[in-house]
């Protein structure tokens, strides 16, 4: 596998377009990550007993925590998805893509769906939080937002297909590499994935928001909206897990163990990440609770390959670690790059995750659920996950990632160190806090400085909390500064910036052939679906007598 | 690798995680089968425009069904619940001895909202055109709440989600 950077002299035009696109669409991520930040500051002071958004020009706490969740978790996520896994096709097919129209439009249908929506949630035409469940009826701008935002993923996954297509007529019987593979995989789960908010918001919500239809069917699209719901946080995820796999291991001077392990490892997110929407619908009614275990199963089926990659990820780090002299059973943990900020930001995400991953569980087993669904111990669980793994890891790969398309040395590296640790710090806190408040009763997507029934146990987590969320966002605005520091220094001042793929110890020739049928593995994941929700949309009551109702 | 041993250890990491895996869900599927803690399931439909007229909802309240098992039939609309019963604040409240058996029988006349009782297994989701149905014994005399924990819209900083609850009050 070659390693070595191409200078950007050899660069065709087409490739040059292209990088220029996906950085337009990185920066679009940040621009949601930004008005996400100023959210959580926010909520983090009303924790602390500030209830600060009548200053803030906001209509309610409401207004402002839709577009918390709709910045970081639609566009933020979305954006860097797009962006790094195009990016990621071109690395490693050692070409560019097939289409630098499809890169443009791709960016363009993302800017236009962040314009739309940002506009109906800042009119306070749409406070209905990311979950937008009917028969609650935002201004329709915010459903057309939504909608391209999704089709700008669908198109990446259209230009990584066709760029696939093309290599694969060049390089007749060889194996996918490995980082084209699971950049490929991660958006063919997520295109199957997305087809149920997608027939939820163009069947049904959009014909009902401009008064087509008169009714809809609330539960119906709660099952849609969940379909697309859980898959999505591997969607989130998964571009986290490509950066793990083949890039920390090259920096830590490691090596990935096998290659085909990790195809091994998408193949099952692909199969089983769909299959389990009902696992958030364990309290619904109108459900039946045979169909929400079956569900349930294939949710700990999809466990399965985090717990390898736990395992084959530590591999990784502990060989790195031991080829720069680390020694001992834990003492080589010293011997990591704990000066570069790229590596600190994703070791910290991976920890992260372990909690976000333990937790997680929890909130899967169906009984157990009853004790936090719908609690602060919720929004404290996913802030492990989406808003640490996959935060922390879009930060790490910043770090190297906006060098590589600008030319431009990243400035301050032991500030952006900081940065991680007091990231880490904060959310250490503040989902400590939101996990025992929720435990203790207290309910989420509640602002605790106007609820009428607050529990004198929840005052001291509330306070955890707020301080844990203002370390973040000071965190994530030191992130802004680095960022925008870099950004001022002169173009080529970065020299050659290598886009790090980690070698392999036993290579894609090692591993059998099969996994790279990709079409056989996307039918095995329809008929898991198709056992998983048939018997869903079959039994369900269809029940259309819904109006909208604006209640805010 | 060799000196990592990593594939002996791998396979190791593997069969373990398959039996914590199974290990769990044997433990839930018992704590269903063998405890009886039963998750919402279909209770049936009916228009949540007609709320008002469909039986039970006609008329909200708190019924005995036995001895010492109760049915108390609720509507949430924003941003109360009809309990058929309020104290002295207009707040809802159900009251019944303790040591009671108590069925929720609950739908929404408008948008979704939950029904949660902190430190009980009552945590369901209430939804339009749906009857939600979920039972819990009261056994320690004392005031519980209920409150709604899905967002469901505001009037202004004093109504709205946030001030939408009750209180189970279980008499000694």
């Amino acid at each position: 596998m070659t390693t070595t950077a191409r200078p950007p002299a050899d660069l065709g035009t087409a490739e040059i377009a292209q990088k220029k696109w996906a950085k337009w669409q990185l920066y679009l991520g940040f621009v949601g990550f930004f008005l996400g930040l100023l959210m959580g500051l926010l909520q983090a002071l009303d924790r602390m007993g500030f209830y600060l958004y009548k200053e803030a020009q906001l209509s309610s706490y409401y207004q402002g925590l839709t577009l918390h969740g709709v910045s970081m978790v639609f566009i933020l996520t979305f954006a860097f998805g797009n962006a790094f896994l195009t990016l990621g096709v071109m690395r490693s097919l050692e070409r560019p893509m097939a289409s630098t129209m499809l890169v443009a439009a791709s960016f363009w249908s993302a800017a236009i769906g962040v314009a739309l929506a940002a506009w109906a949630i800042l009119a306070n035409q749409a406070t209905v939080l990311y979950t937008m469940y009917s028969p609650l009826r935002p201004h329709v701008a915010f459903y057309i937002g939504a909608v391209l935002l999704v089709i700008s993923t669908w198109i990446v996954l259209l230009n990584q297909l066709l760029t696939l297509r093309a290599w694969r007529k060049d390089h007749p019987g060889e194996p996918i590499p490995l980082l084209a593979f699971v950049s490929v995989v991660t958006y063919i789960m997520w295109f199957i994935a997305s087809l149920g908010v997608a027939i939820e918001v163009l069947v049904f919500l959009i014909p009902w928001s401009l008064g087509l239809v008169q009714n809809t069917d609330p539960l119906l699209n709660r099952i849609l909206f969940w379909f697309t719901g859980h898959p999505i946080v591997y969607f989130w995820l998964l571009p986290a897990y490509v950066s793990w796999y083949i890039t920390v291991p090259k920096m830590v001077g490691g090596r990935l163990y096998s290659d085909g392990v990790v195809k091994g490892v998408f193949i099952l997110f692909l199969l089983f990440s769909t299959p389990v929407g009902l696992h958030h619908q364990f309290t619904d009614p109108g459900v039946d609770e045979g169909l929400k275990l079956l569900h349930m199963l294939f949710t700990f089926a999809v466990f399965f390959p985090s717990l390898v990659t736990a395992f084959t990820l530590m591999a990784a780090l502990e060989d790195g670690a031991k080829h720069n002299g680390g020694k001992g059973l834990v003492a080589w943990i010293r011997q990591l790059p704990w000066g570069n900020p790229s590596v600190v930001a994703q070791l910290f995400a991976m920890l992260g995750f372990v909690l976000g991953g333990v937790s997680g569980l929890i909130n899967a087993s169906a009984t157990v659920n009853l004790v936090v669904h719908n609690t602060s111990f919720i929004p404290g669980h996913f802030h492990l996950t989406v808003g640490t793994a996959v935060a922390l890891t879009i930060m790490g790969v910043s770090y190297w990632l906006v060098p590589y398309l600008t030319g431009k040395k990243l400035c301050c590296r032991r500030l952006a160190v900081a940065q991680s640790w007091l990231w880490f710090g904060g959310v250490m806190l503040f989902s400590r806090g939101l996990m025992a408040a929720g435990i203790e009763g207290q309910p989420r997507r509640v602002p605790v400085g106007l609820m009428t029934y607050a529990e004198e146990s929840w005052k001291l987590w509330d306070i955890v909390t707020g301080i844990g969320g203002t370390l973040m966002v000071t965190s994530g605005t030191i992130f802004f500064i680095v960022i925008i520091g870099t950004l001022l220094r002169k173009k080529g001042s970065a020299g050659a910036v290598e886009f790090p793929i980690a070698d392999t110890v036993y290579g894609p020739e090692q591993s059998p052939a099969i996994l790279d049928r990709l079409g056989l593995w996307t039918a095995v994941s329809v008929v898991l679906i198709l056992i998983a929700y048939v018997p869903v949309f079959v039994s369900h009551y269809y029940n259309f007598t819904s109006p909208g109702f604006v209640r805010w | 690798m060799a000196t990592l041993k990593i594939e002996k250890w791998e396979r190791w990491f593997l069969y373990a995680s398959v039996v914590i895996l199974v290990g769990f869900l044997v433990a839930i599927l018992a704590s269903i089968g063998e405890a009886g803690i039963h998750l919402p399931t279909d209770e049936g439909s009916l228009d949540p425009n007609k709320v008002a007229e469909t039986p039970p909802f006609d008329n909200p309240g708190l019924r005995q069904t036995g001895d010492g098992a109760y049915e108390a039939v609720m509507v949430a609309r924003t941003w109360q619940f009809t309990t058929g019963e309020t104290d002295a604040d207009g707040i809802p409240t159900i009251t019944v001895p303790a040591g009671s058996e108590v069925t929720f029988i609950v739908t929404s006349g408008d948008v979704i909202h939950g029904l949660y009782i902190p430190q009980t297994d009552v945590n369901a989701m209430i939804i339009p055109g749906r009857v939600t149905k979920i039972s819990q014994k009261f056994e320690t005399p004392g005031e519980y709440t209920f409150l709604c924990h899905e967002f469901c819209g505001l009037a202004n900083e004093q109504i709205g989600h946030h001030s939408m609850y009750g209180k189970v009050v279980v008499q000694p």
